[in-house]
């Protein structure tokens, strides 16, 4: 066990670097010359653009300035952005609100995704079951920046049920309209697989054994039917998570989320190397690691499951 | 709880119907099942009764409303059927009572036993947990206590060691062992009435014998009643008092075993007894029937209770004589397939390593000749018919196909291409092994059309003569596999493998997955086209009785090894190693005298410690 759990963690290292170089790649093969971009209308002299260049090392080769990133991060230094910040601070100040935006979008599919999977797959062909899953379509038809405006204006403004947008000063109250609209779409994925998932569990024979012991159909339902139905939609959570992380841009820009998706778009709309880069390696570092708890889960929800040494 | 489990010594095997009181009592009981806003009826108007300490077997085929009509008794069908009738246990009305009251005697009064105890056991949850759920459950008990209850439990059913089948999750015990388990649990609250649904038809010949013995212990030790649900006549006649035969929804005859065996009245009974296969009596053209009681007890210098000493002393002779009169083999020809000393892996993938399935397997196959591999579930025995065909790599030795050596054959490769057209295959299941998708007269006419024997209505007229063959109807060319029924799909099956005139046949539990009846059709089938065609046949099962019927040698495989071969009378007559003597006395003949003899004789061999 403790060996698969080091070999897992061992795989991070060539994920990272892998990531990390494609990444800093395509930033480096943006087309536009970043200094130049920061001056708007108003060019600075020759001189200041050659000190800001050799600052940020963008007149070395791509080779030299990747290993030069990659030194820095080893040594805690993830240096400044363009606009004289140091990275590390603004990544303190931007992780902290989209974990807590990805973690309420996760807590909101999961509860709403199984509720209602498990109801429709207990009902399967009746009338909520054929609503449902109507309305689940219908969700992951309809793109997020749609959802959001729609919701942002219905509930944010003219209902008043919560602030429209975020602001400064996140926290969960606040973040609650934005984190509904991020974890909409996978609610979908989570309530039809958990739906597909109870349907097949339904008529299992351990599930009949379970009734033909006395068993009361609550009891069959959670302790036979739901857990092992939640074994495939563990894998789905996990996997999602790293995608609510990294890919609420757009929610985050509606909602003025100061977030790691925010940050990211306006680092790559900068240029910035050294910026998206740090993000990007963060979001693998959670997105592996994930991944990783999600199969440990896996083997405790599923003891059929053993890992090879 | 009352504790009426103390186990005491096993009484004689009292075969007389015991006369306890009346347990479960069916009036009138009618299951209809709900298919496209009709009723369809499963069971119609059923009538019986069983008493305690009594085993009731209903016997039946597949759709005969044997299955659907017990669940019934406890409300266990899907919501899309309709029960109708009366069901008393102990003189309690069990239908109509409302759903608390229903949920008190699962599981308390009434427990069930089902067929295939990997999937009737929660995965996820261990053994033990499972058992104590039921026990708490019904008795106001602390976890403790319940799990001193189920690890008795677990010794009652005689698991090796209780303590680690409590810990362990399903998958990690076998087959017979989780059987065990499930029994436990079922046993676990001392229900009156004990519902078996096929409980041993998942499990190997062996561990049947094992489980059907501590069922017949426990039925002494607790008076329960049973009702058992079969379509095996064998394990019937090994362990019920009173028989019920079903057949589409109704009971058409009843009696008590012996009555059933010695004298069936219903021509349906008949015609099933007739129709299963029975150790020793292979078809007529093997000779005379084969007292496989005497030659075991030879084999083993055995003396019997159940048979006097004279009696036994005379059929003993007997088979001794009928072996030394049995023609001798007469090989001809140059041998189909040879096997030299073969060892066959199951490539290494990934990190999991290697498998070896066969080690030094012996074995030939003559023109004309069909030969029977039997062994039990992970004996190789697949693996080598699978190596045949060159699905598999041969690992070590040598292996002669048609005459070609197939051991360094390229996987894929047009050496294997080649011979694979001398060879026909046959799978176990029919249902999956044609392409649903494609109409059955195109899956027979796909091997010719590959091999470029024929096309056009060349190859249509192939067809017809294939489907004529297998005694299907032209018309049948069109449609789909779903269409037809198992024993037509595998006729198609047979059609295929026989479309590109092979000279081996690789057959693979064809009929395991058919019903009795069924199966004697397809192998008469079988063998007839196996006159007339003369090709050999390497014919894979795990039934001595099916291989009795049709092959001119039998081969033994256990672990990976053949452990015996040699002509059918040979290995039926005078079986010289002990795990085949172990083989044939566990499986079970549909006649409750033979089979007293035999249990009697299988627990000398084990007694006698022969692994």
């Amino acid at each position: 066990m403790i060996q698969y759990i080091l070999r897992r963690l061992l795989q991070i290292i060539p994920v990272f670097i892998g990531t990390t170089l494609l990444v800093y790649f395509m930033v480096f093969a943006l087309p536009g010359d970043p200094i130049r971009a920061l001056f708007g209308d108003r060019p600075p002299s020759e001189a200041v653009i050659a000190q800001l260049r050799q600052q940020y090392n963008l007149d070395q080769p791509f080779w030299v300035q990747y290993g030069l990133f990659l030194k820095n991060l080893f040594t805690f230094n993830l240096g400044v952005d363009f606009t004289g910040q140091p990275i590390a601070a603004s990544l303190g100040r931007i992780f902290p609100v989209t974990v807590m935006l990805a973690v309420e979008a996760l807590i909101i599919q999961t509860v709403f995704g199984v509720t209602f999977g498990l109801i429709a797959g207990l009902r399967k062909g009746k009338f909520f079951d054929a609503t449902v899953l109507v309305a689940s379509l219908v969700v992951i038809a309809i793109p997020t920046f749609v959802l959001g405006f729609v919701l942002q204006l219905l509930i944010g403004v003219q209902l008043g049920w919560a602030k429209p947008t975020v602001g400064a000063n996140a926290d969960w109250g606040n973040l609650i309209l934005p984190a509904t609209v991020l974890g909409l779409v996978s609610f979908a994925y989570v309530l039809r697989l958990t739906r597909a998932s109870v349907v097949e569990n339904m008529n299992a024979d351990y599930v009949r054994t379970a009734t033909a012991k006395g068993l009361s159909r609550p009891r069959v339902v959670v302790t036979h039917i739901l857990r092992n139905s939640m074994i495939p939609v563990i894998t789905y959570l996990g996997a999602s998570l790293g995608g609510l992380m990294g890919g609420a841009i757009v929610t985050e820009s509606i909602f003025n989320v100061p977030g790691v998706g925010q940050k990211l778009f306006q680092a790559v709309i900068r240029s910035e190397g050294p910026t998206v880069v740090a993000i990007v390696s963060v979001l693998v570092l959670v997105f592996v690691i994930a991944n990783l708890l999600v199969d440990l889960l896996y083997a405790w929800l599923d003891p059929r499951i053993r890992y090879e040494n | 709880m009352t504790d009426n489990i103390t186990p005491h010594q096993d009484t004689a095997p009292g075969q007389e119907p015991a006369k306890g009181a009346v347990v479960l009592e069916v009036r009138d009981l009618s299951v209809d099942f709900g298919v496209d806003k009709k009723w369809v009826p499963a069971a119609i108007g059923l009538n019986y009764e069983v008493r305690a300490g009594e085993v009731l077997a209903i016997v039946g085929e597949s759709g005969s409303g044997k299955s659907a009509s017990s669940m019934a008794l406890l409300g266990l069908l899907p919501s899309n059927s309709r029960v109708s009738g009366s069901v008393r246990l102990s003189g309690k009305e069990l239908l109509g009572a409302s759903a608390a009251n229903i949920r008190e005697v699962r599981g308390k009064d009434v427990a069930v036993i089902f067929q295939e105890p990997m999937t009737a056991l929660n995965p996820v949850y261990t053994v033990g947990a499972q058992i104590v759920e039921t026990v708490r459950l019904h008795n106001e008990v602390s976890p403790e206590q319940a799990k001193e209850r189920a690890l008795r439990m677990l010794e009652l059913v005689e698991l090796p060691d209780p303590e680690k089948a409590f810990k362990s999750y399903p998958h990690q015990l076998s087959g017979g062992q989780r059987q065990r388990a499930m029994i436990a649990q079922s046993l676990s609250c001392d229900p009156k009435l004990l519902i078996a649904d096929e409980p041993t038809t998942a499990l190997d010949v062996t561990v049947q014998a094992e489980i059907l013995d501590l069922m017949r212990n426990l039925r002494n030790k607790l008076d329960s009643a049973i009702v058992l649900i079969t379509h095996d006549m064998g394990v019937v006649a090994d362990l019920a008092d009173r028989i019920a035969v079903m057949r589409r929804g109704l009971i058409v005859e009843t009696g008590t075993a012996e009555q059933v065996f010695r004298n069936p009245r219903h021509e349906y009974t008949q015609a099933l007894l007739a129709a299963v296969p029975h150790l020793g009596q292979g078809g007529a053209e093997h000779g005379e029937e084969v007292d496989v009681t005497a030659a075991l007890a030879a084999a083993t210098h055995a003396e019997l209770e159940s048979v006097e000493h004279d009696e036994l002393v005379r059929r003993e002779r007997e088979n001794a004589a009928a072996l030394a009169a049995a023609a001798a083999e007469r090989p001809q020809g140059e041998p189909v397939l040879e096997l030299t000393d073969v060892a066959i892996e199951y490539p290494k993938q990934g990190r999991v390593p290697a498998f070896r399935a066969v080690e030094g397997a012996n074995l030939v196959i003559y023109p004309g000749q069909v030969v029977g591999l039997v062994g039990e579930s992970g004996s190789g025995k697949t693996t080598i018919g699978r190596a045949a065909v060159g699905l598999l790599p041969v690992a070590a030795g040598t292996m002669r196909v048609v005459g070609q050596d197939i051991s360094a054959a390229k996987k894929n490769g047009r050496q294997l291409h080649h011979v694979r057209r001398h060879i026909g295959m046959v799978f176990q299941d029919p249902s999956s092994s044609l392409n649903p998708r494609l109409p059955i007269g195109e899956s027979i006419g796909e091997p010719m059309f590959l091999a470029g024997e024929a096309k056009g209505s060349g190859l249509q007229k192939r067809i017809e003569a294939l489907l004529d063959q297998v005694e299907l109807p032209r018309s049948y060319r069109n449609r789909y596999p779903h269409e037809l029924s198992g024993g037509q799909k595998q006729r198609v099956g047979i059609a295929r493998a026989l479309s590109l005139k092979p000279k081996l046949m690789v057959a693979d539990e064809p009929t395991s997955a058919l019903d009795v009846s069924v199966q004697a059709k397809v192998l008469e089938l079988f063998q007839n086209l196996q006159k007339d065609l003369g090709f050999a046949c390497l014919f894979v099962t795990h039934d001595l009785a099916v291989v009795d019927v049709l092959a001119d040698r039998i081969c033994v495989m256990q672990r990976g090894r053949i452990v015996e071969q040699g002509t059918r009378d040979q290995i039926l007559r005078n079986p010289q190693e002990p795990y085949t003597q172990r083989l044939l006395a566990a499986v079970p003949l549909p006649d409750p005298e033979k089979q007293r003899e035999r249990r009697e004789l299988r627990a000398q061999l084990l007694a006698s410690g022969v692994e």
